[in-house]
């Protein structure tokens, strides 16, 4: 069943909001639009921040070693987990160890992608996400519909309501200004108590062992200085090899993400402090496979800045949540089949390939392409649907044989002209449903030139 | 100048005056044109589709049709990006060769091979939208596309539309945004699809846009299905037939 169509027709019923869902995110595709055109050397940059990537997928066994030689060093200490369920019991360990109870958490996809917050949760500990989109969609119980805005599917009116339920804010109260307020003091509470601090990783850096951690409001830094311990997650894939390659990658993210010149805190944590404790999870969960794949393999060097996702036509129509993935739009639909191909068949055909995507994409991933490859992979493991593919293997053979092709085509065009409307325009003419068919003239051009020089 | 007329299969089955357009238009800039009885597709519908393996032997079909000429003309840049992007998975024999490199979509023949700059006589009164069909744009890089940086001249088609008498060349909101056609997507996908291309349209219509042109009818046909159906005040015309027009 194509679960994306289903649920992106469901999304677009109501077309007032798809109209806002679309012009929100064209909005900041235009705002990266504006940034990216005051840097002369934009296409360069998209250039080194490809071409440093594709080094490091070439040489990611090494560059990890030697990151986890320097962090382990600088007094650090490192995890390896193999897959989700690793992951989240290294976590886990880590706060039982430490005798943690509540831990902040702040923006990180590869949490999302593992599951780690339900897990917790079962397993006794407080979790919450200090983000105030991510706690949006955390008092909401529902899953993020974007990478790097979370709750951007949400009006600020259904954030106000959702404030007043959780946080107590008044009724009707909508303003952003006083909605952002209640939640920072709201969140500021849990900050202070917390045992522990969560965050993702943007950038690893191997050659002085030290995490990036890019974000806009500072609440991943204020957890991670007021608990005794942290813990950044992070996929094998995130790694530069060197400090003086961040200064590349800082200035494609914010741009191509909001059109930031750089995000508003750019922290680096190398060493824990005096007396606390710092853990890295180094996470694998499906990357050295999606690493095997000479086809998809550079759909690793994503740095998540979901331009993509504001560009593609189909995602601003058809909402996050439509993709049923942890990372929705373009690269989550080159992604993720690679994690699960039978799930996620529909997801490489949820695309026009019209090619936006690899031309905003700062790392330059050819990510339409790789679902051209994908579709490939799917009909080859015979997942697409029988109907469809019967009739492009009838399709083929009748296009091979120009005589068959012309016979076809004429009775084709006979039937269109002669038969009722309710006959052409009934349920299973999909195209028909909301668009007239093409008209169908009595003479193909073929027909047509092939008189024309016989006489 | 020898060239090859590929006429994709949807245009002559349904829209044979876009192929009578460019032909005409090359005989009329001086070209022995031929057309290859015997062609049928390029093999796109199936490949897109995620059925290369079908499409295979109508790659060796197109390959054979037209294995003697010079150049490979057609008007529908997406056709022409999947022969050049596409027909890398069969043996790459010299002649597999020389047909990639040389299907040219009808702008980059008209301008990088004839070398023309204007079509002497053409004259279309009317306030033209240019649809930007994204193969042609960001496959063949016909024209400068709203997400790449650096100085990108207007496209070729873009440039010789310009010089067509009495034509009022529209600027439109989203300069180059799909209209939502995608091939099977336009049937698998339909609600998002036609809401693609409401929107699409939508963009022309606020701005006064008479008729909506592009590189791929394909493109037209589905931009067209809509129109009639909700009885939009606009008209489809492939390029082709717009340069082809006469009056001056
Ligand atoms: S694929 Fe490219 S554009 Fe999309 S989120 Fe990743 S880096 Fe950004």
């Amino acid at each position: 069943m194509n679960q994306h169509a289903t649920k992106a027709k469901a999304f677009i019923q109501d077309e007032a909001r798809t109209n806002w869902h679309d012009e929100a995110l064209w909005f900041i595709r235009a705002k990266r639009d504006q940034a990216t055109a005051l840097v002369a050397e934009w296409e360069a940059l998209r250039e080194l921040a490809s071409g440093i990537k594709d080094h490091v997928l070439g040489n990611l066994d090494q560059y990890l070693e030697q990151f986890s030689e320097r962090a382990i060093a600088n007094g650090v200490q490192v995890h390896w987990a193999r897959d989700a369920r690793e992951h989240n019991q290294i976590v886990l360990g880590i706060l039982q160890q430490t005798n943690a109870t509540r831990l902040v958490k702040s923006k990180s996809m590869l949490t999302e992608e593992c599951g780690l917050s339900d897990y917790l949760v079962e397993n006794g500990v407080s979790v919450v996400d200090t983000d105030l989109g991510e706690r949006i969609i955390q008092l909401r119980e529902e899953p993020p519909s974007h990478i790097v805005l979370p709750a951007i599917h949400l009006k600020k009116e259904e954030v106000g309501e959702l404030f007043h339920e959780h946080l107590g804010t008044p009724a009707g109260l909508s303003d952003p200004t006083q909605l952002t307020e209640a939640a920072r003091h709201h969140l500021r509470d849990h900050l202070v108590g917390c045992d522990a601090a969560l965050t993702g990783v943007n950038f690893a850096i191997a050659e002085t062992g030290g995490v990036v951690v890019c974000t806009n409001e500072g609440n991943a830094d204020m957890g991670v200085h007021s608990a005794p311990v942290q813990i950044h997650c992070m996929g094998i894939e995130k790694i530069i090899p060197r400090a003086q390659d961040l200064g590349i990658f800082i200035r494609v993210l914010a741009r191509s993400a909001t059109g930031q010149p750089s995000t508003v805190y750019t922290a680096h944590h190398h060493r824990p402090r005096p007396g606390t404790q710092m853990h890295i999870v180094i996470v694998d969960n499906g990357r050295t496979e999606q690493l095997g794949r000479p086809d998809f393999r550079n759909s690793l060097k994503c740095i998540r800045c979901g331009a993509c996702m504001n560009t593609c036509p189909i995602y601003r129509r058809s909402g996050g949540h439509s993709y049923g993935t942890t990372v929705p739009g373009p690269i989550g639909s080159i992604l993720t089949p690679g994690f699960d191909l039978k799930q996620h068949a529909d997801l490489p055909f949820a695309s026009t390939l019209c090619g936006s995507c690899s031309d905003v994409c700062p790392v330059k991933i050819n990510i339409h392409e790789q679902l051209y490859q994908w579709r490939q992979a799917v009909v080859e493991a015979g997942l697409a649907d029988p109907a469809k593919v019967q009739t492009l293997n009838l399709s083929g053979a009748i296009l091979a044989k120009p005589w068959w092709y012309r016979i076809t085509g004429r009775l084709a065009r006979l039937a269109l002209r002669w038969a009722p409307r309710w006959l052409v325009y009934n349920r299973w003419n999909t195209w028909g449903q909301d668009r007239e068919l093409p008209p169908a003239p009595r003479e193909s051009f073929q027909d047509w030139y092939r008189k024309k020089h016989k006489a | 100048m020898r060239v090859a007329l590929f006429i994709p299969c949807y245009i002559d089955q349904f829209y044979p005056q876009v192929g009578r357009a460019t032909l005409a238009l090359l005989e009329r800039l001086g070209c022995e044109v031929v057309y290859p009885l015997g062609q049928t597709c390029c093999g796109q519908p199936m490949a897109n589709a995620g059925c290369e393996r079908d499409a295979l032997q109508t790659y060796h079909h197109f390959v054979k049709t037209f294995s003697d000429f010079p150049y490979i003309v057609s008007p529908s840049g997406s056709c022409v990006y999947h022969v050049r992007q596409h027909y890398d998975v069969i043996d790459q024999t010299a002649v597999v060769q020389a047909i990639r490199a040389r299907t040219l979509e009808l702008s980059e023949f008209l301008i990088d091979v004839l070398g023309i700059q204007a079509i002497p006589g053409a004259r279309y009164p009317h306030r033209v939208g240019i649809h930007a069909s994204c193969h042609g744009l960001r496959g063949l890089r016909l024209g400068p596309s709203s997400e790449l940086r650096g100085s990108q001249p207007p496209s070729g088609i873009h440039r010789l539309l310009e010089q067509v008498a009495d034509i009022e060349i529209v600027t439109l909101d989203r300069s180059d945004e799909c209209c939502g056609f995608g091939g099977t997507f336009a049937v698998s996908e339909a609600s998002v699809s036609v809401k693609m291309g409401a929107d699409r349209l939508a963009d022309h219509l606020r701005n006064g846009v008479e008729v909506v042109t592009a590189s791929d009818m394909s493109c037209l046909m589905h931009l067209e299905g809509i129109i009639r159906r909700r009885n939009y005040p606009l008209r489809v015309a492939h390029y082709a037939e717009i340069l082809n027009t006469t009056g001056v």
